[in-house]
């Protein structure tokens, strides 16, 4: 099992030109607990939309790569969303799925994953090109390079512990954050 | 697709969102919108997103968005009900959104399980913090998707547009 604010920092390390978007709750503190940066997106609403705002974006930014990472439950509410980027095959989209089998925001509820729902699994049905599954954190170096160079849809899947680690809270500003990060990924290439 | 509906409203819906630079197109599949549909899986500049629910439409117009490029969804009315918690992320953004509502359940449909969403589905709409403008005729449709692009995209606003269920019945090519 993964310290999920050790992952996330070591698979952000270096991260150059990585365009991340991050799903609400706890996934959303892991990122900014490494440091705010105007290449994050971070999602407060629309519970299971995170993966198809990486789609999104993979597809008018063909140039760049792009990070979703999120938890279960926000996968599970959009587990569709899968089979449309597997039916896409976006090469520069990587999902990140930190899956801890429970609802961290809401009181640390039972997910459908703690019952041994697959989320790896699904994601090879639906044709990701590589799924990785993580659970020792020395794992998190190879896992990185593939994030930063191999061909996606690429999906991760990291076990991490089910711990409610302390909130690390950004802007909750839709529009500057938006506007934020239009400008700066437009700046970088 | 039927050969002889290739002049028909959808074409200028189509001719609308190229002049207006639409370059993603998400949609899940429906009759009213099958021209539509299949004259964006054509375009080699516009990238054609089938979706599993209309749900995942609004991710992906803000997705879009953040790379710099403009979408639009195409749905049926029973699609918005789908959307509701989703739609309103683009208000909360300010993300530019032409959503394309064929309308069920309201002019002579034959299934009444059509009736309840279709009788709420401009007011959920205007509820998430859309614009949200009518067709009722064939010849309006240019002018009504003209304006809501220019209010969509020129001013970060989410506008519906609704295709009269008697416009689509009454026109060659989609029923």
């Amino acid at each position: 099992m993964l310290d999920r604010r050790e992952f996330v920092a070591r698979l952000l390390a270096d991260r150059g030109e990585l365009l991340v978007v991050t799903g609400l709750g706890t996934p959303t503190f892991d990122v900014n607990a490494c440091g705010d940066h105007p290449l994050n997106f971070y999602i407060w609403g629309g519970m299971g939309c995170t993966a198809m705002v990486g789609l999104g974006l993979a597809l008018a930014r063909p140039d760049r790569r792009i990070a979703v990472i999120t938890g279960d439950g926000d996968l599970l509410m959009g587990m569709g969303s899968l089979a449309t980027i597997g039916a896409k095959q976006p090469r520069n989209l990587s999902i990140v799925a930190l899956d801890n089998g429970h609802y961290g925001a809401t009181g640390m509820q039972a997910s459908a994953t703690a019952t041994g729902i697959d989320l790896a699994g699904t994601a090879t049905s639906c044709r990701f090109c590589q799924v990785l599954s993580v659970s020792q954190i020395d794992e998190t170096v190879d896992v990185r390079k593939i994030l930063h160079s191999g061909q996606g849809p690429i999906f991760i899947h990291a076990k991490i512990t089910a711990n409610d680690p302390p909130r690390v809270i950004p802007s909750r500003d839709g529009q500057t954050i938006k506007q934020r990060f239009i400008e700066a990924s437009a700046k970088h290439v | 697709m039927r050969p002889d509906a290739s002049s028909g409203w959808p074409d200028l819906i189509y001719t609308v969102l190229k002049r207006n630079n639409v370059s993603q197109v998400g949609y899940v599949p429906d009759n009213g919108h099958a021209r539509l549909i299949a004259l964006c899986q054509q375009d080699n500049e516009i990238t054609d997103v089938v979706m599993t629910t209309e749900a995942e439409g609004p991710g992906l117009v803000l997705g879009a968005t953040l790379g710099g490029k403009r979408a639009a969804l195409l749905m049926q009315s029973s699609g918005v009900g789908n959307s509701v918690n989703a739609l309103t992320i683009l208000k909360s953004c300010a993300v530019p959104c032409l959503l394309i509502v064929t309308m069920r359940g309201e002019f002579d449909d034959f299934n009444p399980w059509q009736v309840t969403m279709g009788a709420m589905t401009e007011s959920t709409l205007k509820a998430c913090g859309f614009l949200t403008y009518r067709v009722e005729r064939a010849e309006d449709v240019e002018d009504i998707i003209t304006a809501g692009c220019n209010m969509a995209y020129g001013n970060n606003l989410q506008v519906a547009v609704l295709l009269a269920q008697r416009l689509i019945k009454r026109s060659k090519g989609a029923h």
